[in-house]
């Protein structure tokens, strides 16, 4: 692993109120540049509307938090260039191809012809597409659309990729496999912010932060975790949390 | 301006691999304006009639004739008494039937006057109506024929002429109100659909996190939309006057015009239902109960607003139909231009700034 000592989220007193419920409540946390880091919490403790206002579609109402340098307040705009994206649905189109979907989103992401060209080659040749790459993807099993989508988020090479539980849905195997190319992202340096609901996924990171009705109320390394929570794995360090 | 262009050519691929759409984007504009061109109408043509005669000379045999012999009439039996009347209403081939008094000539040349009395069934009561009125004016065309030689001491004659639309032909009608009634569906209810399909699918999401700005979203997906209704208003123009001889009096470039007011007007509607909705179909709810049937309902196309209760009357003015209506038939039936027709502009970009101001806001509210 390759995480560097500068800091590529800060997060300080992060809060999203609706009315009176505050589904964020004052959250505060860095990652690292480089870094593989866990974001947990049962369903409804807040992850989804945090990672919301990291990636700039939703506004904070209180707090401060910097992504990729810029102020989520002041800069969405430029957090979007710098970052990628991959939702829980794999969301690609389903009535477009392998290759006219990494073209469009290339496209979108303001990538040149060439560049786009090049990136598609090589991701069809990485992902041993080569049969499929002119098959619309609606006919493609999940695992393959799952790679495809994180393949796509990568494209524009971003400094952090946001991943909202990238692995829902698939089989063990194919789970296994994502990480692996997870890693490798984060070998080349590419930082990973990753929610999900295994726990044995969580043991894969480097540092996890764990959220309970909109308060992060544990963070650290997973070894370090299961000390202080005196526990054998990740699962019981969460039960114990999420119990209170 | 790239990312642009990737982004329509994305959506020209959503369009044409979609069967469904392209049906309802090629297919029904062309069917519409067939159906509603040649079978449904309000005219009257080759209506079954029966006739019983109870005096049989020279008189009612001419008017027989008379009616036998003009197109919208077949007289297809000729009855012996009353009592079959009944009967042959009631198997539903007949649509009217007409009785000759007893002594018919005599009456009219000794009394001066002699009676026809005519049965319709009214279970249609426009066509009832229509033939009335045709067979009406047969006898008194017959009336006038034989009184050739004797002046009335007082008479009036109305001269009638049909303006706009002298052949009185039903078509000239239905054209401006499927044209509307298709316009509307393609650009409101497709767009909102499709705009839909992304919020469903998740891309939107993607989409939203991407550099691409929420307008840029819209528009891209809207354009695609704006072309293919612009394509859709020039074939049913086409049609209507290649098919139906319907004449374009007023300026082709007015008409284009004022249709692509209409076209963005819908496509602002479709914006905004596809900011209420969550799934495609609600999106395909909201466009057909709140969209088509006031469309079809209240905007004139079949039914007269003058005619109708004050309330409704209200109502339909809030339908950007009604003034599309009102400007596609002033400009090709009575070949005016914006000289007569700003006000119906006027309003009808009013509309379409309020739903656009409205979606935008609707849709930061959604957003956060």
């Amino acid at each position: 692993m390759s995480v560097r000592d500068e800091n590529i989220i800060e997060v300080e007193g992060l809060t999203k109120a609706f009315g009176d419920f505050k589904a964020v409540n004052e959250i505060s946390f860095v990652v690292k540049r480089g870094e593989i880091f866990g974001f947990l919490g049962a369903n409804g403790a807040g992850k989804t509307t945090a990672m919301k206002m990291l990636i700039g579609i939703s506004t904070p109402t209180s707090g401060k938090a910097k992504v990729a340098g810029f102020d989520v307040f002041t800069s969405a705009e430029d957090i979007k260039k710098n970052i990628g994206y991959m939702s829980q649905k794999f969301a690609l189109y389903d009535d477009l191809t392998v290759r006219e979907n990494i073209t469009f989103f290339g496209g979108i992401y303001g990538l040149k012809r060439q560049q786009i060209k090049n990136k598609s080659n090589q991701l069809i040749e990485e992902l041993g597409l080569e049969d499929v790459k002119n098959q619309l993807v609606g006919s493609l099993p999940l695992g393959w659309k799952q790679k495809i989508s994180f393949s796509v988020a990568m494209l524009h090479e971003p400094k952090i990729v946001f991943l909202d539980e990238p692995t829902g849905g698939v089989d063990p195997i194919t789970r296994r496999q994502f990480w692996e190319m997870i890693y490798k992202a984060a070998d080349e340096g590419t930082t990973i912010f990753v929610t999900t609901h295994y726990m044995d996924e969580a043991e894969y990171c480097n540092r996890v932060s764990i959220m309970v009705n909109g308060k992060i109320e544990a963070l650290d390394t997973p070894q370090k975790l299961k000390e202080q929570f005196k526990a054998d794995n990740m699962n019981d360090v969460f039960l114990k949390l999420a119990r209170g | 301006m790239k990312k642009f262009i990737g982004f329509i050519k994305k959506e020209f691929y959503h369009i044409f691999r979609d069967r469904r759409s392209l049906f309802i984007l090629f297919g029904m504009p062309i069917a519409q304006i067939m159906l509603f061109g040649f079978a449904i109408t309000n005219e009257i043509n080759n209506v079954n009639v029966v006739v019983l005669d109870l005096s049989k000379d020279v008189s009612t045999n001419t008017i027989v004739n008379k009616i036998s012999a003009s197109s919208y009439f077949t007289v297809t039996q000729l009855l012996e008494s009353q009592n079959e009347v009944e009967s042959i209403f009631k198997k539903g081939k007949v649509k009217a039937v007409i009785v000759f008094e007893k002594d018919f000539d005599q009456q009219m040349r000794n009394a001066g006057i002699a009676k026809i009395q005519l049965l319709t069934d009214a279970t249609d009561p426009n066509t009832a109506n229509t033939i009335n009125n045709y067979i009406t004016s047969i006898t008194q065309n017959y009336a006038k024929e034989i009184n050739q030689d004797i002046q009335l001491p007082f008479q009036i004659v109305p001269e009638s002429r049909m303006v706009f639309n002298p052949e009185i032909k039903s078509v000239f009608m239905f054209v401006p109100g499927v044209m509307t009634i298709i316009l509307m569906l393609v650009s409101a209810m497709m767009t909102s659909i499709s705009i839909t399909k992304e919020k469903e699918l998740g891309t939107m999401e993607i989409l939203l996190v991407s550099p691409l700005k929420p307008y840029q979203v819209i528009i891209g997906k809207v354009i695609p939309y704006v072309f293919l209704s612009i394509i859709n208003a020039l074939v049913i123009i086409l049609l209507s006057i290649f098919i139906f001889k319907m004449p374009v009096q007023g300026s082709f470039f007015l008409l284009g015009l004022e249709s692509v007011l209409f076209i963005i007007t819908s496509l602002s509607l479709g914006i905004l239902i596809s900011t209420m909705s969550k799934t495609q179909q609600t999106a395909m709810m909201i466009s057909l109960m709140g969209l088509m049937l006031p469309v079809i309902l209240l905007s004139g196309f079949i039914f007269p607003i003058n005619s109708m209760p004050l309330p409704l009357q209200v109502i339909s003015n809030i339908i950007p139909a009604k003034w599309f209506i009102i400007i596609i038939k002033g400009v090709m039936l009575k070949g005016v231009g914006l000289l007569y027709l700003w006000k119906e502009t006027l309003i009808l970009l009013g509309m379409t700034v309020f739903f656009i101001l409205l979606s935008i806001r609707k849709y930061k509210i959604r957003l956060e």
